[in-house]
């Protein structure tokens, strides 16, 4: 048995082997497919959410044939041109807004003293106020609407239901959301920061004011803007204690029977721009001042 | 599910440990409960006690002189006796209405896992853009978002042609179309979920409303839940040769319960009782609670049988929701 170096044997084992492959561009594909499946899984339902919200955008330029814009016809600006000559969305709009903006106020002011207490105290009944603040957010939006219908009938106020009761209920509904909102932002503060300021000689008004409450604003931002959007766009609860008055949503809800004119849709469009821009302009504000320092 | 303690109710600050500011009286917490807990009060829980007054009243409001009557000697059960007749028995609108949601909430929660998974483990920088992404679609009208469905699942469009094509709408058909060997289901879907060759005016698309019109809820509870959780637990489960499906089962998604509850009860409780997808995207016959109660009280006028089926749905929400949250707690949930 004749004897071979090392390197000898290691040059066999090679030739041996089978020869390396670069694996196909098939094999890479279908190995990269199944590292990011979770991904185009995701990629997926981002697309189920977005498609109603094209498809709102895109039928706000149709033309349609007849009074229903389900099919697409042909395009046009007129819905864009007209849409502040229909008095009737106009008058829900002008309706709707007001509502969201005293809903949005009053909810963001009670449902942030809330937070606070919630937050920041220890208090008897704890649990009971935490049970109160959760129920509105898990009780059927019908069961709260049609409750509240019942009490303005009972206490003889059938007929004046509308604008005021609207805003009473939205107020209602609003108050759990703005709580959850402001409380998660005061929870996650650092009570270092509050220390500090104390261990400075600030008094407690002083550090509330300068630095408790900067520190929360954002949270409570947040929660006026969901009170906002939740007031203004809701429907279920507004449709048992309306009465007479149409907002924004109840008039959607009245022309779907008869056709949804592309007015309509526009609306939708610029709800969504305007919503768009109030969100991401201070992401990239922040990005940029962040890339500059 | 097993009832493995979520972690982060054990992280969170037990309620003993909020430091009260120094100096504040202690009437302080109820000065600043006041005003919202009393609203609260006179315009949450004073109209729920009416509500269970008038489904206990005799009176209608388009007939007579309109006024209700409630007499404590004289409760009027039979106006439950009549929701159930009605809307158990003769039409099941009622089990209809949990199943609808219960199939929604489930579709949900797959379609949100991946999302929620994907922004909180897979997204680095884009996270902030993903989740304000999440939330996009509640920026504008959630009723025209619903009703462009009417436009996306239109007879022989394109989305309707290819779950033809792919046997799909066929497959779904002939699965769920079980004439009489399971009478209960039969009443339910007397159609299968859905018709061979159309999807709207069908359960199918009042399911798929209902589950893209509460697919955020589903997805920030699970998002917020799956961020939370230390990513070392995931990396020793691998460690110790688990793989991947393994490491998700008995790791990842036990940890991530707390959101999965907290998802599952914001989709199912508004589902359950929403009117508006039946009402755009059904046909008159996938009529579920919300349609018959808004039924009830605009066009009948029958107040305490309207009030007693509303509160019929409560109660069974109440029910449900108090089995299963047992688990997760309300503090965890608030």
């Amino acid at each position: 048995m004749s004897t071979i170096t090392i390197d000898e044997r290691r040059a066999q084992a090679l030739a041996e082997l089978p020869p390396y492959r670069e694996p196909g561009i098939l094999a890479r594909g279908s190995r990269w497919v199944r590292a990011h499946i979770i991904q185009f899984c995701a990629a997926g339902a981002l697309l189920f959410m977005f498609i109603p919200v094209v498809i709102v955008v895109i039928f706000s330029f149709n033309l349609p044939d007849g009074k229903y814009n389900y099919v697409w016809a042909q395009f046009s600006t007129s819905a864009w041109v007209n849409v502040w000559s229909n008095t009737q969305i106009t008058d829900s709009l002008t309706i709707s807004i007001e509502i969201a903006l005293i809903s949005t106020l009053v909810a963001t002011v009670l449902g942030t003293l809330i937070a606070f207490a919630i937050g920041r105290h220890n208090f008897r009944g704890r649990g009971g106020t935490n049970l109160l603040i959760f129920m509105p957010m898990a009780t059927p939006e019908v069961v709260m609407g049609s409750s509240l219908l019942t009490l303005f009938v009972l206490a003889g106020q059938e007929g004046s239901l509308g604008g005021l009761t609207i805003t009473i209920a939205h107020i209602m509904f609003c108050i759990s959301f703005v709580v959850v909102t402001v409380k998660a932002r005061i929870a996650g503060l650092d009570s270092r920061l509050e220390q500090a300021a104390m261990d400075l000689y600030a008094d407690e008004k002083t550090t509330f004011a300068k630095v408790t409450f900067p520190l929360v604003l954002p949270g409570i931002v947040a929660a006026a803007m969901l009170a906002f959007s939740l007031s203004f766009d809701d429907f279920v609860i507004t449709n048992f204690t309306s009465g007479q008055t149409v907002t924004f949503p109840m008039y959607i809800w009245g022309a779907a029977g008869r056709g949804i004119p592309p007015e309509a849709n526009v609306v939708g469009a610029i709800m969504f721009g305007l919503a768009l821009i109030v969100v991401l302009v201070p992401e990239i504000v922040r990005g940029v001042r962040k890339s500059r320092a | 599910m097993s009832a493995a303690p979520a972690p982060g109710a054990a992280a969170k600050a037990p309620a003993d440990d909020v430091a009260r500011p120094v100096g504040a009286h202690k009437w302080t917490p109820y000065v600043l409960l006041t005003p919202g807990m009393l609203w609260l009060g006179v315009f949450f829980v004073v109209p729920t006690v009416m509500l269970v007054k008038m489904s206990l009243s005799s009176g209608t409001a388009f007939s007579g002189d309109g006024s209700f009557t409630f007499s404590r000697s004289a409760l009027q059960w039979s106006n439950y006796g009549d929701a159930w007749t009605k809307y158990v028995i003769d039409t099941p609108i009622f089990q209809k209405s949990l199943i609808y949601a219960l199939i929604a909430t489930t579709l949900t929660l797959v379609i949100a896992y991946p999302l929620a998974y994907t922004i909180a483990f897979k997204s680095g920088r884009w996270k902030n853009f993903l989740l304000v992404l999440v939330i996009a679609p509640f920026f504008t009208s959630f009723l025209l978002r619903t009703n462009a469905w009417q436009t996306i699942l239109v007879d022989s469009g394109p989305v309707v042609t290819f779950m033809e094509n792919i046997g799909l709408l066929d497959f779904l058909h002939t699965v769920t179309n079980i004439p009489d060997s399971w009478p209960s289901w039969a009443q339910i879907f007397p159609d299968g979920i859905t018709d061979p060759n159309r999807v709207l005016a069908t359960p199918l698309a009042v399911i798929v409303g209902l589950a893209y019109n509460f697919l955020p809820f589903m997805t920030l509870p699970l998002y917020a839940s799956l961020e939370r959780i230390d990513i070392r637990f995931i990396e020793a489960a691998t460690d110790l040769y688990s793989s991947a499906w393994t490491a998700f089962r008995k790791v990842t998604f036990p940890l991530s319960l707390p959101g999965v509850v907290a998802g599952t009860l914001l989709t199912f409780i508004p589902a359950a009782g929403d009117p508006v997808n039946a009402a755009l995207l059904g046909s008159a016959s996938d009529a579920m609670m919300g349609n018959a109660i808004d039924a009830q009280f605009k066009s009948t006028g029958n107040y305490p049988l309207a009030a007693a089926l509303s509160a019929l749905l409560m109660f069974v929400i109440v029910a449900m929701v108090s089995v299963y949250v047992r688990r997760a707690g309300t503090e965890e949930l608030v």
